[in-house]
């Protein structure tokens, strides 16, 4: 089965037929070419599909397109505005906070998300923010200077 | 150590600074694409059909049901590559589709490519495979035991590899220690789990019999040379290329079955063939750390001073050769190199068993090896009434310096590493006076800046890098080397621009295409800094000579008298300049656009030894790494926090510290994991935890502060005396957190990881010892 459903995406408004058991992971990479959410794992184990869905961070993997009528959805590539970098990108690229790449665009949307509720965490609210992002390459020392480099910029 | 770094007479310095990565844009905004995310839009969807049993004769295969199901294009098995591979040379027996025998639960059997995902899936269900079960070997003692099957027929106890060696006089080193020890240790088999999952886009023209391959590799040009085989094709119609990957660790050093799958099915399907596996099949292709039980004796002087050591090491290797023979022999190897060893004998089994393959993982085989030795020289250490400083400082190394295996030390960072993370944990103050549950370790390591024998010996250098000038100035990077998140592409243009005098605006670097770039033998061993390094410094000092020679017709003097500026060229000595665009535009005159060459080869005398298995362990340059764990015991539940880590690492020379940082904390974390929760499980070889929940990797919520001092130790071999920063401090972390754990806890737990089970086993043992001690107190 299929139905139609509108949705915002990266601040643009769609209608799309999507499948019922279409997976917005799927939706987003497969349908709409936005590669930059990643998929990690075989569901809901690693965080590296982290999306916004009306501000919240959300598991693509494991959310159905089809839930998301109505809603706000934001992607990675939605936060590069006019080709600038945004802060929580800026700071991840000149802190290091990212290494190999892949798990980056799900942490920078959660740590995305950690920010438009709280614009100045402690330490400890920025590791409960991102404790379902799982990266191999940092040790996460650096993920940490990188949010709290945003966050003073902001 | 404290020479000058030779450098131009520049005025850019860009060798030494804190460098964002060159290609971190395109990874926070996520246009990076990883081989998932290609641009594959006619791509057939590729699967693979494994095995459900671990060990099994394989006794029919049918595909006529799969074949005839509308949308499937390819139904590939092992009848369809009969040619064996595998890292090694003298090791191959892997088969991209089991062919008679299956040895692995996950073992590939089949492949289909199909129109699209669903018919993939549904032409898996419709092939039909009659398997005829055998005994199932889980455990390298099953492996050997007495009348045993025979994984590999020319095998005998299914030891893979029997390693024996001794050098220096062993008796007598024991017989002249005042304490001698031996102690066992366990280390449970861990996985790289880098982020990315496996993936191989491949493509087949027919019309042109052209194969184009983009895969998550860490080593295209092995990539490229076993898919040549493999599918009996002249290397020179295939094309690797390899997009951004997301880690490695070592899971990609080598082809992988998959990637050879990819190939067979496009060619089969006469077209494009997505081949994505799922995170439970790529821990089933598994090549990490083994299962590991090492025995250790060592010798000592009162002083702290080693004597003697005698080592056995036994790993379950899994089911194919792989790197096996190398892992095998760098426990051996690489129990050198850290401390004065006077004697040593070590004999070291690979064991074939019906577990995934195993293979290199940062720190290659050293690792286990380090937390047996460096827990037992604290023990010793103990009884003799010394403290771990102390009794590592009673071992140290003065460079330059031959071990007795063979491998040559000119540069030893140790010390200063030492001296710091004492100075900066408060060790003095603090070591003993913790409260209890709390405990402070001291661990120490090292590791190879790339191995001085390839594993593919051609006689060519080590290491090409290119660099192309045309009329716009700018400068191309060319490289095979395999920027896997490490940062190398950064780091050897930074070598470069160094070179040159020039800001890295000026550069691009192109990496790792076999249309374009020249081969490498790939990011392992941690020997890009330094061999492909090198490689780039001579492309850049080539380049260098041509433009100063250019300058120099346009001034019209000799080229000895003229000096590069980066920006410009000036007659030494006189205020006559050519900016730098007319130096390029001097140089291409007579030539076009230019392009220089740089090579590394080893030196002879760094290549080592000439005893069997000499070739694993020596290197142009080893780096060095002490660190300081401290961890808070709960005695209730067993579990361990680890408070904080402080690590010093010798890397030479830190072309880009902000990438060193970051590296040797990704180091210790990752050797944290191995330390704490990371440990793979089987059931009659059925994998348990393939999958990030029960393959407990830590979160960022119970990862701790890594304070990192970087130590530059330059070595004569290293570009500006850089050598590795990524692996040196891996394995460190296993003794200094076995050291900190038994302090917190007063027993010493003889295995990895020290997950809440274990450590509460043990404190369950210590209370029955002190009850048991204290009732026998009472009794007398």
């Amino acid at each position: 089965m299929k139905r139609i459903v509108s949705l915002w995406l990266n601040g643009r408004p769609r209608e799309d037929a999507v499948a019922d058991n279409l997976l917005l992971i799927d939706y987003l990479r497969e349908s709409r070419g936005l590669t930059g959410t990643k998929r990690g794992c075989d569901g809901g184990e690693c965080g590296a599909c982290t999306v916004l869905i009306d501000n919240e961070p959300r598991l693509a993997c494991l959310t159905l397109a089809a839930c998301c009528d109505g809603g706000r959805i934001e992607t990675i590539e939605a936060l590069a505005m006019g080709g600038r970098l945004s802060p929580l990108q800026r700071a991840f690229h000149e802190k290091l906070g990212t290494q190999c790449g892949y798990c980056t665009p799900g942490m920078i949307m959660a740590a995305e998300a950690l920010l438009r509720r709280n614009p100045a965490p402690g330490e400890a609210e920025i590791r409960a923010a991102l404790s379902g992002n799982l990266c191999r390459c940092t040790g996460y020392v650096k993920i940490i200077e990188s949010v709290q480099a945003a966050a003073s910029e902001s | 150590m404290s020479d000058p770094i030779p450098r131009s007479p520049v005025t850019a310095r860009v060798a030494g600074r804190r460098q964002p990565l060159l290609d971190g844009i395109e990874k926070v905004t996520g246009r990076a694409r990883f081989t998932a995310d290609l641009p594959a839009a006619n791509a057939l969807t590729g699967a693979i059909l494994t095995s459900p049993m671990a060990h099994a004769e394989i006794a029919r295969i049918d595909t006529s049901r799969a074949r005839a199901l509308p949308g499937v294009r390819a139904v590939i098995t092992g009848a369809d590559c009969d040619v064996p591979f595998g890292i090694l040379p003298i090791a191959r027996n892997e088969y991209p589709l089991a062919r008679d025998r299956v040895r692995y639960w996950g073992e590939a059997v089949a492949a289909v490519a199909a129109d699209d995902a669903k018919t993939a899936r549904a032409a898996l269900a419709l092939i039909e495979v009659e398997y005829r079960q055998l005994p199932v070997y889980t455990t390298a003692a099953e492996a050997r035991a007495e009348g045993a099957v025979l994984l590999h027929r020319d095998k005998p106890g299914n030891i893979e590899r029997e390693v024996s060696n001794s050098f220096g006089d062993v008796e007598a080193g024991f017989a002249a220690a005042d304490l001698v020890r031996e102690q066992s240790c366990h280390y449970s088999e861990v996985a790289h789990a880098q982020m990315e999952p496996d993936c191989t886009l491949a493509d087949f023209d027919p019309e042109s019999g052209r194969l184009t391959l983009q895969s998550v590799t860490q080593v295209p040009y092995y990539v490229h040379l076993t898919v040549a085989e493999c599918l009996k094709m002249d290397p020179a119609s295939i094309r690797v290329v390899k997009p951004f990957v997301g880690g490695g660790f070592g899971h990609r050093t080598e082809t992988l079955p998959f990637e050879i799958i990819a190939a067979l099915l496009a060619r089969a399907a006469a077209g494009t063939v997505k081949l994505q596996l799922t995170r439970a099949q790529t821990f089933t292709i598994h090549r990490a750390r083994p299962e590991t039980d090492i025995r250790l004796k060592i010798g000592m002087k009162r002083s702290g001073e080693i004597t003697a050591v005698d080592a056995e090491v036994v790993q379950r290797g899994g089911a194919i050769a792989g790197y096996g023979i190398i892992t095998i022999l760098y426990a051996g190897a690489l129990m050198h190199a850290l401390y004065r060893l006077p004697a040593a004998r070590y004999r070291g089994y690979r064991v074939y068993t019906n577990t995934p393959p195993c293979g290199p993982m940062r720190g290659h085989g050293g690792v286990d090896m380090r937390h047996a030795f460096d827990g037992l020289l604290d023990a010793m250490a103990a009884e003799l009434g010394l403290d771990a400083f102390a009794v590592r400082r009673a071992n140290l190394i003065t460079p330059p310096y031959r071990t007795i295996n063979d491998l040559q030390i000119n540069s030893y960072g140790l010390p200063a590493c030492l001296d710091w993370v004492e100075q900066a944990s408060g060790w003095r103050a603090r070591k003993g006076k913790l409260p209890r549950g709390r405990g402070l370790g001291l661990g120490c390591s090292h590791f190879i800046s790339g191995a001085a024998k390839p594993v593919h010996w051609t006689g060519e250098p080590h290491a090409t890098v290119n660099l192309r000038l045309d009329f716009d100035g700018s400068i191309t990077l060319l490289t095979g080397a395999a920027d896997i998140g490490q940062g190398s592409s950064t780091l050897l243009a930074q070598i470069a621009a160094e070179a040159l005098g020039l800001g890295l605006s000026r550069f691009r670097v192109v990496t790792a295409d076999s249309a374009i770039t020249p081969k490498d033998n790939g990011s392992y061993s941690s020997r890009v800094s330094l061999m492909v390094g090198n490689a780039a410094l001579a492309a850049a000092e080539e380049l260098r000579r041509l433009l100063v020679a250019g300058a120099a017709r346009k001034l019209e003097v000799r080229p000895e008298e003229v000096e590069c500026l980066g920006e410009s060229y000036r007659v030494i000595g006189a205020e006559r300049i050519v900016s730098y665009n007319d130096a390029v535009r001097a140089a291409l005159e007579t030539t076009g656009p230019i392009t220089t060459r740089g090579t590394y080869t080893v030196p002879r005398e760094l290549q080592g030894g000439k005893y069997r298995g000499a070739g694993v362990g020596p290197s142009p340059a080893y780096s060095y790494a002490a660190q300081v764990v401290e961890v808070a015991v709960d005695e209730e539940t067993g579990e361990i926090k680890v408070e904080k880590i402080w690590v010093a690492h010798d890397c030479g020379f830190a072309i880009n510290p902000l990438a060193v940082e970051g590296q040797v904390q990704g180091a210790v974390w990752f050797a944290m994991g191995q330390g704490l929760s990371e440990e793979t499980e089987f059931r009659n070889g059925m994998p348990m935890r393939a999958n990030l929940l029960d393959y407990r990797v830590p979160t960022i919520a119970e990862s701790p502060p890594i304070e990192v001092k970087i130590v530059e130790a330059r070595d004569p071999s290293g570009p500006y005396g850089a050598k590795e920063a990524s692996e040196g401090a891996v394995g460190g972390f296993g003794p200094a957190l076995a050291s900190a754990v038994a302090e917190a806890i007063g027993i010493r737990v003889q295995a990895l990881p020290l997950s809440p089970d274990r450590v509460l086993e043990a404190i369950h043992a210590r209370r029955r010892n002190e009850r048991l001690k204290a009732a026998l107190k009472d009794a007398s």
